[in-house]
């Protein structure tokens, strides 16, 4: 079978990056999904705050993915459900795998990476004890709650603050549950202020910062969980222990881009961001292949996951139009002082863009402070004020073309707090 | 003078709310931070996301939400009322499955077409 362009995954990133390819004149699109719908993991994010900036209004995950399910079945793109893709080769071919197809190699000009991301589970964090039922990843509980409709436990403490975390513990809660304790390694909630707010303060649920898990408890079940307070260096002090009688450990530590598939096409990775190195328009190293969303980094916002596979959409129609140039000079975008990531991490200075929007995440939280843009002879060609900036909001920038075109070799975006 | 962090979008702005001042609103960057910061004083409001059962569809939940805020007291109470609730597919996104609930004019609508 063959396509002008093949999409990895039917989540938010894969379904705008469909539409867009497909506004922009792709009409032989595929989009091959593992789950038995679309929409990706906004299905089981029940909660509202999605759409804020992309529709200017709010809309909870699934109404979110529900409007572009339904402006793409007003397209002719392919959807393939329930399929597993096992590889993509280098020359764009994808190989998958389904109950309805069996096997089969679909032929691509253009592929877009859109696998997402997972979660950081027990195993990847080392928590000591035994090893008894009731320790869930916060999304795996989602989607039983959520989706499948079973409650995980009744009496819960959750490790890790981010956001996935914090909407659990709220959502455990309203269900019934009593959630104890959400308890955070890192000095600062690696989650939104507004969800510290509407999801522990509203529901008078205590929040540990510098503090961990030590200990799990249990024979068949989680019976208890210790947590130790932590120091400056992140290991817990002695004496600092508190027991919590709980059935239930959640695990909101973090999410890792999916990448098996990239790496064995030979997409060239950023250990960053455990994600491809991407071009301005969200080209890998391999051209061809695209990468957008979660897989490439880890958003907070779905809206700017949205926009950037859009980006990727169009890009890879105008790579199945066919007719581009070899670019003549590479910009290569490095992190200074406090940034831990950008993406893009390369732009092609000659190819046809406006402006080239560059994100990256602060290491430390920031006060009131710079975004400092230099070049390789340390001229500066961009800042950008900030009020405040944390490593638990992505921030982005603006770089338009005409200070690009003056900037002499590399650029280096560092922060330089006032 | 109280202090409140706005939860009406992301950005997460922190408020300073004057009760003896007709609940003057400072270190909003929007007109929405205002609203909110006053209400929060006075009647604090939240939406509710939940699910519902669902007969006739391929899973056995359907997600809702209240159409609009509802009274932060009363949170439990809609809670205990959509475990009532069962709901027959089909059922469109926007689909008021209970009107008026608890006595306010918020209803509850369902949030994905299943």
């Amino acid at each position: 079978m063959k396509y002008d362009l093949v999409i990895i995954g039917g989540g938010p990133a894969g379904l705008s990056a469909a539409n867009a390819a497909w506004e922009d004149g792709c009409r032989s699109i595929c989009i091959v999904e593992r789950d038995r719908e679309l929409g990706g993991i906004l299905n089981q994010c029940i909660h509202n705050g999605f759409g804020l900036h992309y529709f200017k209004e709010e809309l909870t995950g699934p109404e979110y993915a529900g409007r572009f399910i339904e402006k793409l079945k007003g397209t002719g793109v392919d959807v393939r459900l329930d399929a597993m893709v096992l590889d993509i080769t280098a020359d764009k071919q994808v190989h998958i795998v389904s109950t309805a197809g069996g096997y089969e190699v679909l032929e691509a000009k253009a592929v877009v990476l859109a696998m997402g991301c997972r979660e950081r589970t027990r195993g990847a964090i080392a928590i000591p004890g035994t090893r008894p039922a009731g320790i869930f990843t916060a999304g795996a509980a989602q989607r039983y709650l959520n989706i499948e409709g079973y409650m995980v436990g009744r009496r819960v403490v959750i490790l890790g603050s981010g956001d996935i975390g914090l909407i659990m513990a709220r959502r455990m809660t309203l269900e019934g549950a009593k959630v104890l304790a959400c308890v955070e390694v890192m000095p600062y909630s690696g989650g939104l202020t507004r969800n510290i707010v509407q999801c522990l303060n509203d529901f008078d649920i205590p929040l540990y910062l510098s503090h961990t898990i030590t200990d799990i408890q249990g024979k068949d079940r989680v019976e208890r969980v210790v947590v130790s307070e932590v120091g400056p260096d992140r290991r817990p002090i002695p004496g600092t222990e508190m027991t919590f009688d709980c059935d239930t450990v959640l695990l909101s530590v973090g999410l890792i881009p999916e990448n098996e598939l990239s790496r064995s096409a030979g997409v060239e990775m950023d250990a960053r961001t455990n994600g491809p190195k991407v071009f301005e328009n969200m080209e890998t190293s391999i051209p061809g292949v695209f990468a957008c969303g979660n897989v490439l980094h880890v958003h907070d916002l779905v809206d700017f996951v949205t926009a950037e596979a859009a980006r990727a959409g169009k890009a890879a129609a105008a790579c199945c139009a066919g007719g581009r140039k070899a670019p003549e000079r590479v910009i290569e975008v490095k992190n200074g002082n406090l940034v831990g990531y950008t993406v893009p991490q390369r732009i092609r200075a000659d190819t046809d863009f406006k402006a080239v929007d560059v994100f990256f995440r602060v290491r430390a939280i920031c006060g009131a402070s710079r975004i400092v843009v230099t070049d390789s002879t340390g001229t500066q060609i961009a800042a950008f004020k900030r009020e405040r900036m944390a490593p638990g909001e992505m921030e982005n920038i603006k770089l338009p073309r005409v200070l690009l075109e003056k900037a002499q070799g590399d650029l280096t975006v560092s922060v330089e707090e006032d | 003078m109280k202090n409140v962090i706005c939860i009406t979008c992301p950005k997460g702005c922190h408020l300073t709310v004057d009760e003896d001042n007709g609940y003057a609103v400072a270190g909003n960057s929007c007109p929405r931070g205002a609203e909110y910061g006053k209400n929060e004083l006075q009647h604090p409001v939240r939406v509710i996301t939940s699910t519902v059962r669902i007969t006739g569809a391929a899973g056995p939940r359907l997600p809702v939400k209240t159409d609009r805020p509802l009274p932060k007291e009363k949170m439990f109470q809609c809670m205990e009322l959509l475990n009532g609730i069962t709901a027959q597919a089909p059922v469109h996104v926007g689909q008021v499955l209970a009107a008026n609930i608890l006595d306010t004019d918020v209803n509850i609508v369902a949030s994905k077409s299943m």
